[in-house]
C-alpha cells in the first residue's frame, strides 16, 4: 500500500482530553486528604504511622513485582499510592504496623498485579486487602479505639453496638457527621469525606450515579426495614455510620471495577446498597460495605454486557 | 519395562492430575488444610486408583460398552468401601478428619477419568502403573498445597508447631486460601513446563 510518510494512521479515539490516569489518580488522592487529616487528628499519631506503612508497602510491592516481571515501573501514576492509602483508611486506628504492610502487599500482589496490573483487575485492590486482613486477623480488625482519647481506650463502632442491641442514645448525628465515634481511620469524618467527594464531583472525575444510588438504597432499605416493624428505621444513622460514605464515593466509583455506562452504574449502586443493607440488618457482620462492593465488582462484567449503549446510527 | 516406568512417571510430572489435568479439585480444595489430612486422602485415593484401574483393565473385554460407566462405578465403590472400613478400623482420627470426603472418592473424577481414558483401553500391567503414578502425583500435589496452607495458615508443618513467633494467616486454611494456593501453584507449574518446552525446542 503506497503511503506518504507524513500521514499518521491511528485508530480511534482521535480526540483526547488533557486528563490522564496520573492526573486523576493524584486528584483522588488529594480529595482524600481532608479525611486523612481528620483521622490523624481524631486518633493520634498511630493512625498516621498506619497510613504511612500502608502506602510505602503498596509502592514497594508494586515496584518489586513490576521489576520482577520486567514491566515498566509505574509508581508515578499514583494508583499504588491510592490503593495503599484507601486500604489504610479502612483499618482500625490502633493496630500493629505489620497489618497495613501485609494488607497492602496482598492488595497489590493478589488484588492487582496477578491480573496484569492497573486496568486488568476484577476487584477493588484496596478492598481485597481489607477483606484479606479481616479474614485472617479478625481480632485486630474489630478492635476500635475511642476518638480524641490518646491513651487508646477501646470502643466499639456504632454499627457494632447496634448489632449487639447495645446502642446507647447519646451518639448524636453531629458527632457522627464530624467523626467523633469509633471506626476506621478514614471513614469516621463524614464532613471531610463529603468535601473531598464534592471536589471530585465538581471536577467531573466521578459521576453521581454510583454514590447516590448506593446511599439512597441503603437509606431507603434501613428506613423501611427498621427495628420496630415496617418504616421508621433510623436511616440517617445508617448513612452516617460505618464506611458507607467512604465506600460509595471513593471505592465503588473505581473506574476499573465499576460499570461503564450510567445505566449500569445505577444498577451497580443499587446492588451495592441492597447487599450492604442486607448485611447490616440481617447479616452476621455489623458492616457490609466492603463485601457489597466486592460482590458487585464481580457482577460488573455482566452489568456491562447488558447495558451496552446503542451504537449511534443503528 | 521402560514403558511401565513412563506410564508411572507421567502421572507425577506432565499429566499430574492436580496441576496438569486439573482433575479432582473438590477433595484437593477441601482436605488440604493440613499435611496429614492431605497425605491420608492421597493414599486412600491411590489405593482405590490402583485397585480399580487393575480390575477394570482386567474386565475390559467383559464389560459391555453401553453400561461401562455404571460398571466402573460399582468397581470403584467396592474399593472405596474397603478403604473406608480399613480407615475406620485402623485410623479413626484420620477418618473423622476427612469425613464425607472418604466416601466421595467414589465420584472423584481422577479415578473415573483414568478408568475411562486408560484402564479400559490398556492391559493390566500398564494400567496398574498408570494408577500408581496418578496416585503418587495426586498425593504429592495435595501434600504440597497442604504444606503451603498449613505453614502459612496455622504456623505448623504436619502437626508440629513451628517455634517462630508470628500470628498465622488464618485465611490460608479457609477456603479462599485453598483456591489462592492452588491457583498460584498451577501458575508456577505452567511456568516450569513452558521453561522445559522452551529448552527442548532450542537446538
Amino acid at each position: 500500500m503506497p503511503m506518504k510518510n507524513n500521514i499518521l494512521l491511528l485508530s480511534s479515539p482521535h480526540l483526547h482530553t488533557v486528563e490522564s490516569v496520573r492526573k486523576i489518580m493524584w486528584a483522588v488522592g488529594l480529595s482524600l486528604l481532608p479525611a486523612g487529616i481528620a483521622g490523624v487528628y481524631l486518633f493520634g499519631m498511630s493512625a498516621f504511622w498506619i497510613l504511612t506503612a500502608g502506602i510505602i508497602s503498596a509502592l514497594v510491592t508494586e515496584a518489586a513485582i513490576q521489576g520482577l516481571t520486567r514491566k515498566k515501573i509505574s509508581l508515578c501514576d499514583g494508583s499504588a499510592f491510592l490503593t495503599g492509602l484507601l486500604l489504610a483508611y479502612n483499618l482500625p486506628p490502633d493496630i500493629p504496623l505489620w497489618l497495613p504492610v501485609l494488607g497492602s502487599f496482598f492488595a497489590i500482589a493478589i488484588g492487582k498485579q496477578i491480573f496484569g496490573g492497573l486496568g486488568q483487575n476484577i476487584f477493588n485492590p484496596a478492598l481485597i486487602g481489607r477483606v484479606f486482613l479481616m479474614a485472617s486477623w479478625p481480632k485486630y480488625m474489630t478492635t476500635f479505639t475511642k476518638p480524641l482519647a490518646y491513651d487508646a481506650i477501646t470502643q466499639a463502632t456504632p454499627l457494632a453496638l447496634l448489632k449487639e442491641h447495645k446502642l446507647i442514645e447519646h451518639i448524636s448525628y453531629l458527632d457522627l457527621f464530624l467523626g467523633k465515634r469509633g471506626g476506621c481511620i478514614g471513614e469516621v469524618c463524614i464532613a471531610a469525606l463529603l468535601a473531598g467527594a464534592l471536589f471530585l464531583l465538581v471536577k467531573g472525575y466521578i459521576s453521581w450515579h454510583i454514590p447516590f444510588s448506593y446511599i439512597l438504597t441503603v437509606g431507603l432499605l434501613t428506613y423501611v426495614f427498621g427495628p420496630n416493624g415496617i418504616a421508621g428505621g433510623d436511616w440517617l444513622f445508617h448513612i452516617l455510620s460505618g464506611g458507607l460514605i467512604l465506600g460509595a464515593f471513593f471505592m465503588a466509583t473505581d473506574y476499573v471495577t465499576s460499570p461503564l455506562t450510567h445505566k449500569g452504574q445505577l444498577i451497580f449502586g443499587i446492588g451495592c446498597g441492597l447487599i450492604t443493607a442486607v448485611i447490616r440488618l440481617w447479616g452476621g457482620y455489623p458492616e457490609g460495605v466492603s463485601y457489597a462492593i466486592l460482590i458487585m465488582n464481580a457482577a460488573t462484567p455482566i452489568i456491562d454486557r447488558y447495558t451496552k449503549n446503542r451504537i449511534y446510527g443503528t | 519395562m521402560k514403558r511401565l516406568i513412563k506410564e508411572c512417571v507421567k502421572g507425577i510430572t506432565k499429566e499430574n492430575p492436580t496441576f496438569g489435568l486439573i482433575l479432582g479439585l473438590c477433595p484437593t480444595l477441601a482436605v488440604s488444610t493440613s499435611v496429614i489430612n492431605a497425605v491420608g486422602m492421597g493414599l486412600a485415593a491411590t489405593f482405590v486408583l490402583i485397585c480399580s484401574n487393575t480390575i477394570i483393565s482386567a474386565l475390559r473385554h467383559v464389560i459391555p460398552d453401553r453400561i461401562r460407566l455404571p460398571a466402573y462405578i460399582v468397581v470403584v465403590a467396592t474399593f472405596v468401601t474397603i478403604c473406608e472400613m480399613l480407615m475406620k478400623a485402623y485410623a479413626p482420627a484420620l477418618n473423622a478428619a476427612l469425613g464425607i470426603f472418604v466416601p466421595l472418592i467414589v465420584v472423584n473424577c481422577i479415578i473415573l477419568a483414568r478408568a475411562e481414558a486408560f484402564a479400559s483401553k490398556n492391559p493390566v500391567l500398564p494400567s496398574f502403573f498408570d494408577g500408581l503414578g496418578m496416585g503418587i502425583g495426586f498425593t504429592l500435589a495435595l501434600a504440597l498445597i497442604a504444606l503451603v496452607r498449613e505453614l502459612l495458615g496455622a504456623g505448623s508443618v504436619a502437626g508440629f508447631t513451628l517455634a517462630v513467633h508470628a500470628e498465622p494467616i488464618t485465611m490460608m486454611i479457609l477456603s479462599p486460601g485453598a483456591l489462592l494456593t492452588l491457583g498460584i501453584l498451577i501458575a508456577l507449574s505452567n511456568m516450569i513446563k513452558s521453561a522445559f518446552a522452551a529448552r527442548k525446542t532450542k537446538p
